[in-house]
């Protein structure tokens, strides 16, 4: 239940995102950059009736923005855990049916986590019970707080586990074997992981220092308006470059370490994937090409512009389809366990 | 269980315990209200600067970029504690297949371990306008210290499954 819930929250969450990203994210983007326009015209004309309406309007984007990327966000960090958990289970003391209710709240704690965070935009603070939390967070925290629950007890129950060594794993472990989907996953996972963090140390002592305080000198130029050859419309285009330059490179930093976890994770589930060894590696291979496509492809975008956006996208795509493919074969290795048990009946 | 195998699962559990804690504390009691400073004080600095009040929308422009400063980093500590944790448990999982002795299988481990939860509390010790400007560049070094860790400690592990001989 885990494995496959977890694959397919990741997919959903994989899908979610490809979608935003072709059709919310550069819209959203050139949307808000016209209202901080409308904003810094309402400074020249001293109308601050105007300047307050383009907060609201840019506020409502950076929330629909904002919303959607954490919706996306967590529902694929909610479906690792539930893929982790599904591992430890041998190690964790408890009795089958305790184990499948505590499986069953996991995955509804993280469906209804990424629900109600996409929710927050769309409900806002109608009938809210706080003054400043709405129900939809209130659904949000909820559920955040469903998954912590069940992530406590869990450890209880691998604490029980290692309380007492001598009973062995509570459950048969999953088979160990050295197979070449196996080792493709463990080890590119860990490459990409790794070029992940390396590139993350890079951004934060090169550029993280630099892009706050040139955000900064971009505002002053847009409030105070010096006498520059573009004026207005330089500082905007500089504004959105700066905003471009920054989401493309923290989404490739976040994008290449979570598709290394991602294949270090489905080198454990591959036992489960009831297909040939030539779909199988087919499945490893898309997965792999698409978790160095899209980060690569993000990161070229400054450069090559919505070409590189558009082989992203497909790379994501290709992630997600190489997920659905083992997904299939999860279902057939359930099917399978099923028809064994009503052959031995 | 081997004890690097016990040392990453445990300690990766109690990681993602905490940064999840941590990440439901700041959503319920801080970035509501951070959001809201923050958009006001970018407000603000347009509205003083429409009404030609110079000095006040400086101060309102201090205000976002300090507002903006924390409110990064504080969000990085959730989502890089929780991360960091995941791949801690990951790891953990398969770490008999990384080909080295034992003992250094446990100090990769620890080293792991220490980075994981030192790079991301550097990073919020940035935040601390309440201590001396020392103790925030103690922050800047503590991340440092405990990305590089982290780094070393994942290199070791690459080669480790790359090695012949994983038990």
């Amino acid at each position: 239940m885990l494995v496959f819930g977890g694959i397919a929250l990741v997919a959903a969450g994989m899908l979610f995102g490809d979608v935003f990203a072709v059709f919310v994210l550069h819209q959203n983007g050139g949307q808000t950059g016209q209202a901080l326009l409308g904003a810094a015209k309402a400074v020249a004309a001293q109308d601050s009736s105007a300047v307050n309406a383009a907060f609201a309007q840019m506020g409502n984007l950076l929330e629909d923005r904002g919303t959607k990327v954490d919706a996306h966000v967590h529902m694929i960090d909610a479906g690792y855990l539930a893929l982790l958990l599904a591992l430890i289970q041998p190690y964790v003391a408890f009795s089958a049916p305790r184990k499948k209710l505590l499986a069953k709240l996991f995955l509804t704690g993280g469906l209804l986590l990424p629900v109600g965070i996409f929710l927050i935009h769309y409900v806002g603070l109608a009938y809210a019970p706080f003054p400043v939390i709405g129900w939809a967070s209130v659904l949000a925290d909820s559920a955040g707080a469903l998954l912590i629950v069940v992530l406590l007890v869990e450890s209880w129950g691998f604490r029980n586990y290692l309380r007492d060594r001598s009973a062995g794993p509570v459950e048969p472990e999953p088979p160990k074997d050295r197979t070449w989907e196996r080792r493709a996953l463990l080890s590119g996972g860990t490459v990409l992981i790794l070029m992940g963090f390396i590139f993350g140390a890079w951004y934060a002592g090169a550029n993280l220092y630099e892009h706050e305080h040139r955000e900064i000198v971009i505002l002053k130029d847009l409030l105070y308006q010096p006498a520059g050859a573009g004026g207005l419309a330089d500082s905007l285009n500089a504004y959105g470059s700066l905003q471009a330059e920054k989401a493309v490179q923290i989404a490739a930093h976040s994008h290449i370490i979570e598709f290394g976890l991602l294949a270090i994770l489905l080198s454990f589930v591959q036992p489960y994937v009831f297909l040939t060894e030539r779909w199988k590696r087919i499945w490893v291979k898309v997965l792999l090409a698409g978790s160095v496509i899209l980060p690569v492809f993000v990161l070229l975008e400054l450069k090559l512009g919505l070409l590189a956006g558009g082989v992203a996208d497909v790379g994501g795509l290709m992630v997600v389809v190489a997920l659905v493919g083992m997904l299939v074969g999860v279902v057939r290795h359930t099917g399978s366990l099923d028809a064994e048990a009503r052959g031995a009946r | 269980m081997s004890r690097s195998r016990k040392l990453l699962i445990l300690g990766g559990t109690v990681l993602a315990v905490l940064g999840m804690l941590y990440g439901l504390y700041y959503a319920v009691f801080v970035e509501h209200q951070t959001l809201d400073r923050m958009g006001g004080s970018l407000a603000g600095a347009f509205n003083h600067a429409a009404e030609r009040r110079w000095d006040d929308s400086q101060t309102a422009l201090t205000a976002y970029r300090g507002t903006k400063y924390d409110y990064i980093r504080q969000v990085d500590l959730h989502s890089h504690w929780i991360d960091l944790a995941m791949l801690l448990i990951v790891l953990g999982v398969v770490f008999d297949e990384v080909a080295f002795a034992e003992r250094a299988r446990f100090a990769i481990a620890l080293a792991m371990l220490t980075g994981s939860i030192v790079f991301p509390l550097g990073v919020i010790l940035q935040t601390a306008h309440m201590v001396p400007q020392m103790a925030q560049l103690g922050g800047s070094a503590l991340a440092i210290a405990g990305s590089a860790l982290v780094i070393a400690a994942l290199a070791a592990t690459a080669v480790g499954f790359m090695r012949e001989g994983a038990s």
